[in-house]
């Protein structure tokens, strides 16, 4: 069942194609004016969920696989092949399987999502996805009562992925969630952006979005879904578990150990953006639901 | 005639002078991308770390001068002083960098000092520098003598300081920041009396 959650905004609101192509031409202009005329700022308002440019979330990416640089990964992304793709899904489901994803496409539905994405290095955008919500892929292939958590692996091919020469984390990468946020609404399977489909930068052909969480829970370019009755193993949980969560929910009030988690800037604003606070739950309040009764500071 | 004499004959040509007027130039080949912005979407945090690399490697050049001269005879003692200011002055814009347009707060600045080592290690990497800033001038060492070569043993604290900032910010494991840091403990160790001696024994 597509379409259960929908933002004020509706399709028409994405900035034309044209617009968003040239706007950073556009506020380069208007810093460079600013600066040659001694301006201390140049007046960018940037609207709450204007989409950031197709530039800046193609080339301003974390994707370890391709290397540690913002810009390695558009660099380097062209070489993952996506087609053919098949994720393997397994564990407590009623019809495992290797489901290729033509097959999974053609029984979903998929509509358009303009999120607001908060990495945990405090910087975020706003992308407009395309894609289906988790909860169909869920339903598609039957979950069994037993199961609580979701699991997911990204594709490891060394041949293609230059940034698996260094361990800089343990591979393949892996993420999991526990099985109501993956059934949340919000929560969907990316496979495009701007109505293109993904880029290898990206997370293509599929990856998972959850604009309540930090970043690095949305994994890219998945291999492997697997249905669990216990927590599955997360990268960066597993890599440092005090700094990162299970959970990485957005949350201002707990900071990272190394940097405040209280601010954030929104990319593409040039050098003289400001910080701007950052909400609760990215602010996606609907979540709130899902963790009561925690101590968030506990499961952070 | 060797390498090292063919640069030391080169210095003649080279005054000190010249090397404050080129220190300008990455600094504003970085402002530059950041304005225009051809460093990317995120210019803030690239001229932040541009500044801060550079003034790492100015520390580092710094002490490779006296390995230099024991190891490979070449000498750019007459450099060292204005490299030091040089780097000085990029961990100055750096520092500057990072409180005017990073974080812009001052709750946040002071609350990140105080919590965040990394930010803790950076700024005390800093402070040390101030008083060898200050002192960097042929009056200071007419004037300190002895204490003056004891306070400038400093920039090894400095240069470690600034090189466990970096390994200390980076995610993950990442080797750039490391072979930082340990460029900085091979430069060290070179100075061990022991190993000097016998250098020098051998010339």
């Amino acid at each position: 069942m597509a379409y259960r959650w929908t933002n004020d905004l509706t399709t028409k609101d994405i900035t034309p194609e044209h617009l968003y192509l040239n706007r950073r031409q556009i506020m380069t202009g208007l810093a460079a004016g600013a600066v040659a005329g001694g301006l201390a700022s140049p007046a960018i308002a940037q609207d709450e969920l204007t989409p950031n440019d197709y530039d800046d979330i193609t080339n301003y990416c974390n994707f370890y696989e391709f290397g540690t640089g913002k810009g390695d990964p558009a660099k380097h992304a062209h070489q993952l092949t996506t087609s053919p793709w098949s994720i393997e899904i397994d564990g407590l489901v009623d019809r495992p399987g290797t489901y290729s994803l033509e097959q999974i496409l053609s029984e979903m539905t998929i509509e358009k999502r303009i999120y607001r994405f908060r990495c945990v290095e405090a910087w975020s955008m706003v992308v407009p996805w395309n894609g289906f919500e988790l909860a169909d892929l869920l339903d598609m292939v039957g979950v069994q009562t037993g199961a609580k958590y979701v699991g997911f692996e990204t594709a490891l091919r060394p041949d293609e992925m230059p940034g698996l020469r260094y361990p800089v984390l343990e591979w393949p990468y892996v993420e999991g969630l526990r099985i109501d946020e993956a059934r949340h609404p919000l929560t969907m399977m990316a496979t495009g952006i701007y109505d293109k489909p993904l880029l290898g930068q990206n997370g293509a052909p599929l990856r998972l979005v959850v604009p309540w969480k930090y970043g690095f829970k949305s994994i890219k370019s998945i291999v492997r879904i697997t249905l669990t009755d216990r927590e599955p193993k997360a990268s960066w949980n597993q890599a440092n578990a005090r700094e990162y969560g299970f959970y990485s929910n957005v949350n201002p009030q707990v900071d990272h150990p190394r940097w405040s988690q209280s601010t954030e800037r929104r990319i593409g604003g040039g050098l003289f953006q400001r910080r701007q606070p950052t909400l609760m739950f990215n602010g996606y309040d609907e979540v709130a639901g899902l963790y009561e009764g925690m101590d968030l500071s506990e499961s952070f | 005639m060797t390498i090292a004499h063919k640069i030391n004959g080169l210095q003649r040509y080279v005054p000190v002078w010249s090397v404050y007027v080129m220190s300008v130039i990455p600094g504003a080949l970085f402002l530059w991308a950041g304005i225009t912005g051809s460093s990317g979407p995120e210019p803030i945090n690239v001229l932040e770390r541009s500044l801060g690399e550079f003034a790492l490697q100015m520390l580092i050049l710094g002490l490779a001068v006296t390995p230099l001269r024991i190891w490979a005879g070449i000498s750019l003692h007459k450099y060292r002083r204005a490299i030091g200011l040089v780097a000085f002055g990029y961990v100055f814009l750096h520092l500057l960098v990072w409180l005017v347009l990073d974080v812009g707060i001052l709750s946040q600045i002071w609350a990140d000092i105080v919590k965040r080592p990394y930010i803790t290690v950076g700024m005390v990497a800093f402070l040390l520098m101030v008083p060898l800033a200050i002192t960097s001038n042929n009056w200071s060492i007419r004037r300190l003598r002895r204490t003056w070569k004891l306070v400038h043993k400093m920039t090894y604290g400095v240069a470690l300081l600034g090189g466990l900032h970096f390994v200390m910010l980076s995610k993950g494991f990442q080797l750039e920041p490391l072979m930082y840091l340990g460029t900085v403990f091979g430069l060290l160790i070179l100075r061990l009396p022991p190993l000097q001696y016998r250098q020098v024994q051998r010339n």
